[in-house]
């Protein structure tokens, strides 16, 4: 197996803010992608398979839920820690990122912000430790960046809830065992529910033929007179604050998480640009290619500071809603221009899969959509120093 | 039975080297430091030992300063159930073994990596199993317990060889000890934070050797491509320019 050539860009010595702990904690997960993620991550993603074997893994090292207490199977570790294990997984792969961000922010969370205590020991163990695999369910086909106006809806019945509607772009929603639904009750009030696989009435079929994210899998959730047991409610939340508190969380990571992406590329691009020669120089010597490489760092150097920044507020449960979408925004926006650039100064050989930079790209169109639009996120700017909403 | 881990801490080996004081000192400006690699593959197969049983404490050591500490931290995060730091800069060979004899006399195992991949001196498991008055064997690639004695495997020239040796042993292990080095977890980078890691004060001990010039390798000179159907271009080359033949 070669040895994966990597050098992490810092170039404002940010790691200079971090303890000795983020650091050890930052390498150990690189140390981690760079043998179980690089080597395979192409095929799969060539194949269009998730790479299932991982998710334990994932579990044993602590990628799943890494700020859960460890009373719940979590490692009780800070934000900034969070994010730096997201840097390091989407540096292998968006898919592999958003396995952990599903399964971190949009699962775990929830039910340990808003779940009952038996809810808790019951789930948070197992989705630690990668034995179950879970999946978010906010989407439908007819409302994305609208959930508030979403139709999947439960009606109390007594002894259960029945639940009839329809989630789409589900993350892992084939194979996960364990779905946090969002659905209205009968005053229109949305609340979470915890689905199980195999419950009578509910299918999870994949969604085929994607260019992006083909690492990851994505899925319906549909569900026809499902009887859900009525202590499967969370009991904690009601109304969108719901999925959107798991929606900063993970809105957080990917924050971070791109700047791995990012970082991939960049370096990919400098030893290539240093090796390649045209016209008998190095193609790093030409201004234009300069002119790419400074950008990016820089560029790079940016999102890191403000990734460290909203990492620190958010430790003191300080940080905003929309200075979360500001650091979302753009660092997904920066994270897919440096794969593009860095792709152009890899000529053809960019193309290919022997170089992460086309993967990334692909993987990056769906980042800068999910977890709200790149175009949603600036209307909640706006909107934060504006005051007027602009979206309805 | 009680196993101590010798730890180096080692420049990365991506590491660009640098000197300064005139060619007198390595400059660590900037370096990332990272526990040397047989140390590291030492420690995991320490940890197979214990997970095997009848091994009922891992230490590790390391002399050196306090910005040795975060690979000590690693050590732990891995396995290790305490750590031993010396508190005082590593001189030379004689004098890190001079100072791990102090704290790793109550050890029945010692693992020590075959060599650092800083200055690859060889030579401290050597010379501490010499000033403990232990057994030792180098270039081990493979060791079990086995009741009161070890059983080791050592790669020799052509073949291997299979040594029963009783203990206090130090092992001298190279590549093969284990299969890849453990990658600590967040539970366990957690669990570090509460393991002891006590610093104790160095013994007065002289080193034997002094650095007098570093000298980087010459750079490598550009590479020349022969036509495939030219060798006789290319028994020129090595015969007028690279003098080899
Ligand atoms: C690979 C993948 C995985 C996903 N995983 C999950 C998951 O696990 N769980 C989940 O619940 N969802 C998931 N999603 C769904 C994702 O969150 C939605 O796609 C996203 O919220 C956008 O919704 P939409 O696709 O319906 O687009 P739409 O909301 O239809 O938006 C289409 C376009 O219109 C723009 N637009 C919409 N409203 C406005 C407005 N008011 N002003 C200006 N422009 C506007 C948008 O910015 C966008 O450009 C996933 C999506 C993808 C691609």
């Amino acid at each position: 197996m070669p040895e994966v050539q990597y050098i992490h860009p810092d170039y404002f010595q940010v790691d200079e803010l971090l303890s000795d702990e983020h650091i050890l904690i930052r390498d150990s997960v690189r140390d981690w992608v760079n043998r179980r993620v690089k080597p395979i991550i192409n095929e799969a993603c060539q194949k269009h398979e998730f790479p299932l074997h991982l998710t334990k893994e994932l579990g044993e090292i602590g990628a799943f839920g890494p700020y859960i207490p460890e009373k719940y199977g979590g490692a009780g570790l800070d934000q900034i820690s969070y994010g730096l294990i997201m840097q390091e997984l989407e540096r292998g792969d968006s898919a592999i990122r958003s396995a952990a961000s599903v399964q971190s922010s949009l699962v775990m969370y929830p039910i340990y912000k808003y779940g009952s205590e038996e809810q808790r020991r019951k789930y948070l163990p197992l989705l630690a430790s990668g034995e179950k695999i879970g999946a978010f369910g906010l989407t439908e086909p007819n409302h994305g960046s609208d959930p508030g106006s979403m139709q999947t809806k439960f009606e109390d019945k007594g002894d259960h809830y029945l639940l009839n509607g329809a989630k789409m772009w589900i993350t892992n929603s084939p194979i996960a065992d364990v779905c946090v639904v969002w659905a209205k009750d009968e005053d229109k009030i949305v609340r979470g529910l915890l689905l199980e696989k195999g419950m009578q009435g509910f299918t999870a079929p994949e969604t085929l033929n994607k260019w992006s994210l083909r690492a990851s899998v994505t899925g319906e959730l549909v569900f026809d007179n499902v009887k859900v047991p009525k202590e499967n409610i969370l009991p904690g939340v009601k109304g969108l604050k719901g999925p959107l508190s798991c929606l900063n969380s993970a809105r957080y990571g990917i924050a971070w998480g791109v700047i791995g992406a990012a970082c991939d590329c960049y370096d990919t691009a400098l030893r290539y640009s240093l090796e390649r020669k045209q016209f008998s120089r190095p193609i790093a010597s030409f201004q234009l290619t300069q002119k790419k490489l400074s950008e990016m760092i820089t560029e790079i150097s940016k999102a890191q500071l403000l990734a460290w920044r909203l990492g620190t507020l958010r430790n003191n449960d300080k940080a905003t809603a929309a200075q979360i979408s500001m650091a979302k925004r753009n660092n997904v926006e920066i994270a897919l221009k440096i794969a593009r650039d860095s792709r152009q100064i890899l000529g053809a050989m960019g193309i290919t899969g022997d170089f992460p930079m086309m993967r990334h790209m692909m993987n990056l169109e769906s980042v800068i959509t999910y977890e709200g639009t790149h175009d949603i996120h600036l209307l909640i700017t706006g909107m934060d120093i504006t005051g007027i909403n602009a979206f309805a | 039975m009680k196993i101590l881990v010798l730890i180096s801490n080692v420049p990365d080996t991506t590491t660009k080297v640098r000197f300064t004081g005139d060619n007198t000192s390595f400059d660590d400006a900037g370096v990332q430091w990272i526990i040397n690699p047989w140390d590291e593959l030492a420690l995991t197969r320490a940890m197979e030992l214990k997970e095997a049983g009848g091994v009922d404490k891992i230490t590790v050591a390391n002399v050196g300063e306090k910005t040795t500490e975060p690979t000590l931290r690693k050590a732990l995060a891995v396995g290790a159930d305490d750590a031993i730091r010396v508190d005082v800069p590593a001189r030379d060979a004689y004098f890190v073994a001079r100072q791990l004899a102090e704290v790793a006399k109550d050890y029945d195992l010692i693992l020590a990596g075959i060599e650092a991949s800083d200055y690859n001196g060889n030579a401290v498991g050597g010379m501490l199993a010499e000033m403990l008055d232990f057994n030792s064997v180098s270039a081990v690639s493979g060791i079990s317990i086995d009741g009161d004695k070890f059983t080791v495997n050592r790669e020799i020239d052509g073949g291997s060889q299979l040594l029963s040796i009783t203990g206090p042993l130090v092992a001298i292990v190279q590549k093969g000890i284990a299969k890849e080095p453990r990658i600590p977890a967040m539970r366990g980078i957690m669990m570090a934070r509460k393991k002891p890691l006590n610093v104790v004060a160095a013994v007065d001990a002289h080193e034997k050797t002094s650095y007098v010039n570093y000298e980087l390798p010459a750079p490598k000179a550009a590479c020349k491509m022969v036509d495939e159907e030219n060798a006789k271009e290319l028994i020129t080359l090595l015969h007028e320019e690279a003098k080899v033949l």
